[in-house]
């Protein structure tokens, strides 16, 4: 005679006993189940009468039947009464909010809660491969849910169809994300990355804790990854020959690029504008240049004169662009950098832009991305209405991956930049973004608005997780799992690219074994390759 | 053919007070009861189920008090067998409440339509049928709800017999608490006492 199964199957949470479609349902766990073992952010699944739900833990709270357990507790030192006591007269209540239904059409968005009493159990394996789809060419396996190691994919191509973004604090993983993201995109062929790499970390070697090196996208990928270099010296220091050095020209800075720099320069708006009177003063492509070569006060004040534009204006907009002097990357001959970009883009190459020493020159960086993006969006928009509706000679769609938007995509000038409006018009012209930043709360907001695809580590400011949050489903109550997050390897993931959003511990990079998994070949695996090859042409022996 | 089936064979006394929720019984031999707690069964085909609730030892005659006989005795065997007649003159008693019965085969745990007859031969239950009727515990509101001295100490009684049943006792144990938790969670100081007498097992 088998036992008397009194506790329940094993995998069984609890069961839904109220709750709300706005406030997601209260789910009373079984006397088997430890609130400990539930963790905000987990991924349950919810069996209604008739449908299926896939819901996220939002929050745990413990209960007890009776008021007087808290003033008058049980003798819990004795194990026998700790264990009938807890999760039965003191129980554990988890609140799930409700994200997807399930349907003979697949998984939709959740308009309704599952009935009372419906059983509410850890999602398994095949949920995950339901909900999230099992890894091919276009799921790209990011990581695994909480407590879990199923593989959890990312859909690249719905991906790459909007703009996103990549948040979380200094040293919580946005950088492995970031490189993960760039590979799923390159092994899925539906975009070409275009990354502007301030600090050096995606093309050639990047730095993990504690020193350890880990492989670049030029380094897993060689054939198919181009790294250009804004500082020859330093790439080459680094053991890397850059595929191009990249220069710009005096001629090629247009006002706007100046208006973006405007809070890094501090520009008043009025020194800002200027800008524009020079460029119609001197005309198109020469502004710069001849502004930069007035010597003397004087000659800045009879200018001033000339365009009629506040004289001690104009002097400071001067002594800030002089600083662009500075920079060896610029000088007053003309270049074809952005043609060298497009054209490797074009090949269907992942193009790496390193700032070398200029990466921590704010002012470097935004320049020259602003700059060739501006460019760069500017060839896309017209070749996609040359294009006109036939897809084979639309471009290929690009990905443009730029860091600390923060302080050139606030609310104030967000508007004029290139950026803000490529994040707005999203896919129009095959043009998306990815953002990484520590400070989305500085973001504008209409350019937060438009992420399609959130992937958020932890984040500790109120406004930070404010602004990541907004817009979202239940972003209220995901409000609590963000938080929660721990300070590695996690990541909270919504929007476009996941039917539902999602806690993960991000896949493993870095090890011989993760390149590996990513398609790389080492010496050895190329030369049993050779090898194999070898046999298979010319038999054995 | 299960365990419940099995036929018994010495009874333990006779029905001798019947109702659809509580049976008295009279025992054959005195101070032969089953203990408190104990799984018992009456009625034949129509078999009831109770759980031994109170066990008493009294004077057949409510009327003759028992009067102290022992003067002079080293111990209480001595006096029963100088005074041979006092078996004939006391009965053992228990009081069982109705936890279950069988219809068409089929065990149900919930008190029978009807009572067992008077005079019903009543069977203490062995280890299988014990373990069966327990594998589960809704009756157990059966218990807590008599009204018989010390409801609480019978359901803790019946659960301790019981968890012996079970080759996982302790995990029976806990089992049955959080049961016990769950119809008590209104009353925790009842349900402490309960525990407290489980956890000393």
């Amino acid at each position: 005679m088998t036992e008397p199964d009194i506790f329940g199957p094993p995998d069984r949470l609890g069961m839904v006993v109220a709750g709300s479609l706005t406030e997601g349902v209260e789910v009373r766990l079984d006397g088997g189940a430890s609130i400990e073992d539930v963790k905000v952010g987990t991924f349950v699944t919810l069996q209604g009468d008739r449908a299926r739900f896939f819901g996220v833990v939002t929050d745990v709270s413990l209960r007890a039947t009776d008021q007087a357990l808290a003033s008058m507790p049980p003798d819990v030192s004795d194990p026998y009464i700790a264990s009938v006591v807890s999760g039965t007269a003191a129980y554990g209540v988890i609140k799930v909010e409700p994200m997807l239904i399930q349907d003979i059409e697949g998984a939709m968005p959740a308009k309704t809660v599952p009935s009372h009493f419906a059983t509410v159990s850890p999602a398994s394996e095949e949920d995950i491969a339901l909900v999230f789809g099992a890894e091919d060419e276009r799921n790209f396996w990011i990581g695994s849910p909480l407590d879990m190691e199923t593989k959890l994919c990312l859909n690249i191509q719905s991906l790459v169809e909007r703009s996103n973004g990549v948040f979380g604090k200094s040293g919580t993983g946005k950088t492995f994300l970031t490189r993960l993201l760039l590979i799923g995109i390159l092994q899925s062929n539906s975009a070409v990355n275009l990354v502007f790499d301030m600090h050096g970390e995606y093309g050639w070697e990047g730095t993990a804790e504690k020193g350890r090196k880990v492989k670049g996208l030029k380094q897993l990928f060689s054939s198919k990854v181009a790294v250009f270099s804004l500082d020859e010296e330093s790439s080459k220091r680094r053991g890397l020959t850059p595929d191009y050095v990249v220069r710009i020209g005096f001629n090629e800075v247009e006002p706007e690029d100046i208006e973006i720099l405007s809070g890094i320069l501090d520009l008043s708006s009025v020194a800002a504008d200027a800008a524009y009177s020079l460029e119609r003063h001197y005309g198109r492509r020469k502004w710069l240049g001849e502004f930069l070569n007035l010597e003397g006060r004087e000659s800045l004040f009879d200018l001033a004169d000339a365009i009629s534009v506040n004289g001690n204006a104009l002097a400071r907009l001067h002594n800030r662009l002089s600083r662009l002097k500075r920079f060896d990357f610029m000088d007053e001959k003309g270049h074809s950098s952005v043609d060298r970009i497009l054209e490797y883009l074009d090949r269907g190459m992942h193009v790496v832009l390193e700032f070398g020493r200029y990466g921590s020159n704010l002012a470097a960086y935004i320049l020259v991305a602003n700059l060739l993006t501006r460019r760069i969006y500017a060839r896309y928009m017209e070749r996609k209405e040359r294009a006109s509706g036939d897809p084979s000679s639309e471009p290929r769609p690009l990905v443009i991956t730029i860091e600390e938007a923060h302080k050139y995509l606030t609310s104030d000038i967000a508007s004029h930049t290139i950026f803000g409006t490529i994040a707005r018009e999203m896919r129009k012209y095959n043009v998306t973004l990815m953002l990484v930043d520590q400070r989305p709360g500085d973001i504008d907001e209409e350019v937060m608005s438009q992420l399609g695809t959130r992937i958020t580590c932890l984040l500790d400011s109120e406004k930070d997780v404010t602004s990541v949050l907004a817009g979202a489903s239940g972003g209220r109550k995901l409000r609590s799992v963000l938080s929660r997050l721990e300070s590695k390897q996690q990541a909270l993931v919504f929007g476009h690219a996941v039917p539902m959003p999602v806690v993960i511990e991000t896949r493993t990079y870095g090890t011989p074994e993760s390149y590996r998994e990513l398609g790389w070949k080492d010496a050895a695996d190329l030369k049993s390759q050779m090898e194999q090859d070898a046999a298979d042409l010319f038999g054995p022996g | 053919m299960t365990e419940l089936d099995r036929t018994i064979d010495a009874p333990v006394g006779e029905v001798v007070e019947a109702s659809t929720t509580e049976l008295v019984t009279q025992c054959h031999e005195l101070y032969e009861s089953p203990p408190l707690g104990a799984l018992i069964k009456t009625g034949g085909e129509d078999t009831v189920y109770g759980v031994v609730a109170e066990v008493a030892t009294r004077s057949l005659d409510p009327s003759r008090r028992p009067v102290a006989m022992g003067a002079g005795e080293s111990d209480v065997e001595a006096i029963y067998s100088r005074n041979p007649q006092l078996g004939r003159l006391l009965s053992t008693e228990f009081r069982s409440v109705v936890v279950g019965h069988l219809a068409d085969g089929r065990l149900n745990r919930y008190v029978a339509p009807l009572p067992p007859k008077i005079h019903d031969m009543v069977y203490p239950c062995d280890e299988g049928e014990t373990r069966e009727f327990s594998g589960s515990l809704h009756f157990l509101p059966l218990l807590l709800s008599a009204q018989v001295g010390s409801p609480d100490d019978v359901a803790a009684a019946f659960l301790r017999g019981v968890s012996r049943s079970h080759v996982e006792s302790r995990a029976f144990l806990v089992g049955a608490g959080k049961e016990l938790a769950s119809l008590l969670g209104g009353d925790i100081h009842r349900l402490n006492g309960i525990l407290r007498r489980l956890a000393h097992d």
